[in-house]
């Protein structure tokens, strides 16, 4: 478990996510990356993100208010990420990981790992 | 409104909780809230020697560290209103803390805030956490320095003054996509501690997050808060106190009286206003008008409790 302020802890896309942010994509000049989960406006975008196994997933908090990204399991915590800070973990095995922020427990989201 | 206590036109009377820029007053009485005083914070000596003695000053939302627009200076604020509670006329017993200490639950954060704090003259602080207090991965900095008192737990109780006083913990145990919870084991804990007590005994009831449902999409609530009123109802006088969304909101419910204090840090919008709570930027000459304490004082008979909102402009 890390966390960093580096976009250089973002690993390779996931091609076969990629689908996941064709809507997105549109509107911006660079691609999207795939293993990247945007907090803003107090949701997790996308809520919803399938990856390969040994992907690492990045959230990054683009609200002016902290969260945190808490799995149901006990897997992974954050820690409170500030604005602008990130949280990233490696999902090592196939699953359904659902996680949501502990400060804002209306957040939730789901990592889907093939 | 009248500036001398009124018991009646209740009705009218909670209609006119406006939040006056010097603060509301009111005398909680059979749990009803009367308003019986504007104005207390700059006439603290007249208003409060009116009162009765005061019995505990409410401080909530703290959030040390916070460094973002809605108040770039969260210390310059908290110490404004510790300097408000300091100039008291008379001192309360105790303050209580209904949390958010800190905005990131850094230990640096709780040092500075607990520095600060102990520059209160009431020296006797009872605090439970918010969900920004409890946000480190092992979830023990506020533990580590709040603790002793629940034995770890996050909720106790204690006595003062003939009032019997209760700190609940509602922010850990969330159920995702759900409200603040309390949990069964915390729920088993209150009825012990409340069985056999006297139905006329005063309760005040505090905790973080609101124990009742403001608004649910942002999570202002409780969910399982009603089991907590099931247990409460009996009692005649029932003070409910909570922090967490940094504004005042009243509700009367039977002999239930709920409030929620301002933050000493910075304002957030009203339910529904905007993506989320997050923090409001208001206009710098505004932002002392939206933000201090709640004080409670005994009136008369100890059955009788009055609640006094004081901004800190």
């Amino acid at each position: 478990m890390t966390l960093g302020r580096s976009r250089a802890l973002l690993t390779v896309i996931g091609v076969t996510a990629l689908w996941l942010f064709a809507a997105s994509s549109l509107s911006n000049a660079a691609p999207p990356d795939a293993t990247q989960i945007v907090i803003k406006d107090f949701m997790f975008g996308p809520n919803s993100l399938t990856i390969k196994a040994g992907s690492t997933v990045t959230w990054v908090n683009k609200d002016d208010e902290p969260h945190s990204v808490v799995s149901d399991t006990g897997l992974f915590r954050s820690g409170a990420v500030d604005t602008n800070e990130t949280f990233s973990y490696k999902f090592d095995k196939p699953g359904t990981y659902h996680f949501t922020c502990a400060i804002h427990p209306r957040m939730v989201g789901t990592i889907i790992v093939q | 409104m009248s500036d001398q206590p009124s018991l009646h036109s209740r009705r009218g009377a909670l209609k006119c909780m406006a939040y006056g820029g010097a603060g509301t007053l009111f005398m909680l009485a059979g749990g009803v809230f009367t308003p019986v005083d504007l104005a207390m914070a700059a006439d603290n000596k007249s208003g409060a020697a009116r009162l009765g003695k005061p019995l505990f000053v409410q401080i909530s939302d703290t959030h040390i560290g916070f460094n973002k627009d809605a108040n770039p200076d969260v210390n310059g604020t908290l110490t404004r209103t510790i300097d408000l509670m300091n100039g008291m006329a008379e001192q309360p017993a105790l303050i209580i803390h209904t949390g958010d200490i800190t905005h990131l639950s850094k230990p640096a954060e709780f040092d500075l805030a607990q520095q600060m704090l102990s520059r209160m003259r009431t020296t006797e602080l009872h605090t439970v956490p918010g969900e920004h207090d409890t946000t480190d991965p092992t979830v023990t900095e506020y533990f580590n320095r709040f603790g002793k008192a629940s034995d770890n737990k996050g909720y106790y109780s204690f006595d003062h003054a003939g009032v019997h006083f209760v700190a609940l913990i509602n922010v850990l145990q969330f159920k995702p996509g759900g409200l603040g919870t309390l949990g069964p084991e915390q729920l088993a804990w209150l009825a012990a501690d409340l069985k056999g007590r006297s139905a006329s005994t005063p309760l005040v009831v505090f905790a973080h997050m609101p124990l009742w449902t403001i608004y649910e999409p942002w999570g202002w609530g409780t969910g399982d808060s009603d089991q907590l009123m099931d247990q409460l109802r009996r009692f005649g006088s029932v003070t409910v106190l909570n922090g967490h969304i940094h504004q005042i909101v009243q509700k009367v419910e039977g002999n239930i009286t709920f409030h929620t204090a301002r933050s000493t840090a910075y304002p957030q919008p009203t339910a529904g206003e905007g993506a989320g709570p997050a923090p409001l930027k208001v206009p710098a000459d505004q932002l002392p008008k939206m933000l201090g304490v709640t004080s409670v004082f005994v009136v008369k008979h100890p059955s009788s409790l009055a609640l006094n909102d004081t901004t800190i402009a």
